[in-house]
C-alpha cells in the first residue's frame, strides 16, 4: 500500500506577489510556502504511515526550487519525492496541470490498495479543480472536502464537511481524496528527518519522462494547452470587519433588526 | 574563508525551530514565567522533534546534526523563551556531552541513548554554595566502598534538576590532589539520599527548573564513574567550554527576539503625530543594536564551526559568550527604553527578555571568567 500526495508550492500571502505579463503568476520570484490544505493531506498520509507502515510519496509540479519543499515533506516523514518540471509544463491551468499530474501518477503506478491525496484547493488559484480532474483522468473514485477519515481494510469512510452540512461516504481503494484543514494538525519536520532527508530518493519527471503518455500532448499541456485564458489578475477588495451582537436571542434580534432598518436594508 | 551561508539542512532546521518556537512555545511563555514552572507537555514535544539531541549521532538516537545547527536551535528557541533555551542547553551540551565525550560504550547505551532519543532528561551538577567561578573548590566527596561510591555534599543552581532522570555530578575522590582529585559520576533520579529542593526563585529564566541538590550517603555502583578517577575537573571544563557556544547563541536569540519585538512596536506606536520608527533616534538605535547582534552571531557560528571541525574552540567559545551576553543585556535594556512605559509592563515581552538576559553574563562561567580564559590564552 502506498499513498501519493499531490502538493503545491504557493506564494506566501504575507510576501509580495509577482505577476507575469501574460497574467500568470511569476512563481520563481516569490517567497513560497507549502499550500496549507496540502499540508493536511500530507499529515493524513503520514498518520496512516505511522499506523500501517505504508509508503508515502509526495509529488509536485513546479520549477526546480520546489525540490526544497519536497525535501521538507520528506523531513516530516514522506519516503519519496517526485518533482514534475519542464518548460513545456509552464503556464498550465488546472486542466493542463491535471493532465500532467495524472500522467505522473500513472508513471509512479497506482495499485489496488493505493490512495491519492490532495489538498482541497490552493490558496493562489482557489479553484479546487486539480484534485477532482486528476481523479477523472485516472478513472478513480473521489471524495472531496474530507474532514475526517477512517480506513478499514480496503474501505475508507470519509466525513465531508461542506458549508451547509456533513456527508459521510465510504469509498474503496484505489481512490482520490481532497483534504481540508479540519482533518488534522500537520506535524513539524524532525531534526533527524532534516538530516536524513537528503538520502531519500527524489526523482524529476521531465517532458521526456512523460511524453509517451497519451495524456501528454503539446496541445493539452502548458500555456498553449490550457483552455483558461487569464484576462486580468487583481486583488479582491478586503471584506469589511464583521460585528458580533451579544445578548439573548430576542435582544440580539431586535438590535439586528434596528440596525438593518437604519441602513435601509429592510 | 568559504562563505557565510547555512547548508540546506541548516536552513531547514532553522525554519523548523522557528515554527516550533512560534507555535508550541510562544503560547506558554507568560504562564510558565509567572508560575515558575516548566510545561512537561512541551518538554515531551521537544524530545519528540529532536530538539534535545541535535548535535549527537543517530547511532545513539540523536538527530545527526552539527554544533552549528544546535546554535540555530538555541537562538530560535531563546528568541521566544530563554528558559526553554537553557533547558535544552544544560541537557545537551552539559549533561549529554560528558557522557558522549568521556563515557564508556555501555554508559552511552544505558544513559546517553535515552537522553537523546527522546525519553529522558538530564542535568549537570558542578556548582556548590562555595564553589562558583572557583569550581575547583568543590566540597562534595565520593568515597569508594567496595563496588560502590558513596557521595556526600551539596550542589546549588542545578538547572533541570527538578525533573531530570539522569544527573552528572562532580565530587572529590581525593581532596589532596586539588582539581586533579575531582571525578564525574552518573546518578539516577530517585537514588536514596539524593534530595532535590524546590525551584530557586529567580529574577529571570524563571520557568527553567533550577534547584539545590543534597547528597546524603548516596550509594551508586562504581561503574557510574565517567572516565577515570581524577578526570572530573577536565570533563567539567570541557563540557562548559562547549556549553558556552550554546549560551552565546541563547544570548543572540534573546537580543534578536527583543529587536524583532521592538521593530514591530515602533512601527505601530505613534508620538508627536508619527510612528516612532520615523525618528532618527529609533533608527540609529536599532541599527547599532542589529549590527552588534550580527557580530555576536558570527562569533557564535565561528566557535560552532571550529568545534564541528575538531579545532581548538575554547577561547572562541569564551569570546562569543562574553560578547553575546553583553550585547543581549544592552539590546534588551535599549528595547525596553524604546518601548517606553509599555516596555516596563508585563504586557509586552521585552521586560522579560531583559530579566532573562542578565543570567547569560553569569552562568556557565561569568563574563569575568571568560576574560580569564581569553586573556590566559593570549598571555600563555
Amino acid at each position: 500500500m502506498k499513498i501519493i500526495v499531490c502538493v503545491k508550492q504557493v506564494p506566501d500571502t504575507s510576501g509580495k506577489v509577482a505577476v507575469n505579463p501574460d497574467g500568470t503568476l511569476n512563481r520563481a520570484s516569490m517567497q513560497t510556502i507549502i499550500n496549507p490544505d496540502d499540508m493536511n493531506a500530507v499529515e493524513a498520509a503520514l498518520k496512516m504511515k505511522d499506523e500501517t507502515g505504508c509508503r508515502v510519496i509526495v509529488v509536485t509540479m513546479g520549477p526546480p526550487p520546489a525540490m526544497g519543499m519536497l525535501r521538507e515533506l520528506m523531513a516530516m516523514g514522506a519516503d519519496d519525492g517526485v518533482l514534475v518540471s519542464a518548460r513545456e509544463f509552464g503556464g498550465s491551468d488546472t486542466y493542463a496541470t491535471s493532465q500532467i499530474l495524472a500522467a505522473a501518477l500513472k508513471k509512479i503506478g497506482i495499485e489496488k490498495d493505493d490512495i491519492v491525496m490532495c489538498g482541497r484547493q490552493a490558496i493562489d488559484g482557489d479553484t479546487a479543480q486539480v484534485g477532482p480532474q486528476i481523479a477523472e483522468k485516472l478513472g478513480l473514485p473521489q471524495v472531496t472536502y474530507v474532514g475526517e477519515m477512517k480506513k478499514t481494510g480496503g474501505t475508507i469512510t470519509c466525513k465531508r464537511i461542506l458549508e451547509d452540512g456533513y456527508m459521510t461516504i465510504s469509498v474503496k481503494t484505489p481512490c482520490l481524496l481532497t483534504c481540508i484543514k479540519e482533518l488534522n494538525a500537520p506535524r513539524y519536520m524532525t531534526v533527524r528527518g532534516i538530516f536524513e532527508c537528503g538520502q531519500k530518493p527524489l526523482e524529476t519527471y521531465t517532458y521526456e519522462t512523460l511524453k509517451d503518455d497519451p495524456l501528454i500532448d503539446l496541445a493539452t499541456i502548458g500555456l498553449k494547452g490550457s483552455p483558461t485564458n487569464i484576462f486580468k489578475s487583481f486583488t479582491p477588495p478586503a471584506k469589511g470587519a464583521g460585528m458580533m451582537l451579544e445578548g439573548d436571542d430576542k435582544d440580539t434580534c431586535n438590535k439586528l433588526a434596528s440596525m438593518l432598518i437604519e441602513k435601509h436594508i429592510i | 574563508m568559504v562563505a557565510f551561508k547555512l547548508t540546506q539542512e541548516q536552513e531547514m532546521a532553522k525554519k523548523m525551530f522557528q515554527q516550533f518556537a512560534e507555535n508550541e512555545i510562544k503560547p506558554l511563555v507568560t504562564e510558565m514565567d509567572e508560575s515558575e514552572t516548566f510545561d512537561f507537555g512541551l518538554l515531551k514535544k521537544m524530545h519528540h522533534y529532536g530538539l534535545m539531541g541535535v548535535p549527537y549521532p543517530t547511532e545513539y538516537g540523536g538527530s545527526g546534526g552539527d554544533v552549528l545547527t544546535y546554535t540555530l536551535c538555541m537562538e530560535e528557541v531563546s528568541k521566544i523563551d530563554p528558559s526553554v533555551g537553557i533547558t535544552i542547553s544544560v541537557h545537551t551540551s552539559l549533561c549529554c556531552s560528558c557522557i558522549y565525550e568521556h563515557g564508556r560504550e555501555e554508559q552511552k547505551q544505558k544513559y546517553l541513548r535515552p537522553l537523546i532519543d527522546g525519553s529522558q532528561s538530564g542535568c549537570f551538577g558542578l556548582t556548590e554554595p562555595n564553589a562558583g567561578t572557583d569550581a575547583g573548590g568543590v566540597l562534595t566527596t565520593a568515597v569508594k566502598d567496595g563496588d560502590e561510591y558513596v557521595l556526600n555534599g551539596q550542589k546549588v543552581f542545578i538547572t533541570n534538576s527538578g525533573f531530570a532522570d539522569t544527573f552528572v555530578l562532580f565530587a572529590m575522590t581525593d581532596k589532596s590532589l586539588g582539581t586533579k582529585g575531582m571525578s564525574a559520576f552518573i546518578v539516577d533520579k530517585g537514588t536514596p539520599g539524593l534530595e532535590i529542593s524546590k525551584n530557586i526563585p529567580r529574577m529571570g529564566i524563571r520557568a527553567s527548573q533550577n534547584c539545590e541538590i543534597a547528597m546524603m550517603d548516596v550509594r551508586i555502583p562504581a561503574d557510574r564513574l565517567i572516565g577515570k578517577e581524577g578526570m572530573g575537573y577536565k570533563i567539567a571544563m570541557g563540557a562548559l567550554a562547549g556549553g558556552r557556544i550554546g549560551i552565546g547563541a541563547q544570548a543572540v536569540g534573546i537580543a534578536q527576539g527583543a529587536i524583532d519585538e521592538t521593530v514591530k512596536y515602533v512601527k505601530e506606536r505613534k508620538q508627536f503625530g508619527k510612528a516612532i520608527a520615523k525618528f532618527q533616534n529609533t533608527q540609529f538605535k536599532l541599527a547599532e543594536l542589529q549590527t552588534k547582534v550580527d557580530a555576536a552571531r558570527l562569533m557564535v557560528w565561528r566557535a560552532a564551526v571550529a568545534k564541528d571541525n575538531g579545532e581548538a574552540y575554547a577561547p572562541m567559545a569564551a569570546m562569543c559568550k562574553l560578547f553575546a551576553s553583553d550585547v543581549a543585556n544592552e539590546v534588551t535594556r535599549t528595547a525596553v527604553q524604546l518601548f517606553g512605559g509599555y516596555g516596563y509592563t508585563r504586557e509586552y515581552p521585552v521586560e522579560k527578555l531583559m530579566r532573562d538576559a542578565k543570567i547569560t553574563e553569569i552562568y556557565e562561567g561569568t563574563s569575568e571568567a571568560m576574560k580569564m580564559i581569553v586573556g590566559g590564552t593570549m598571555l600563555r
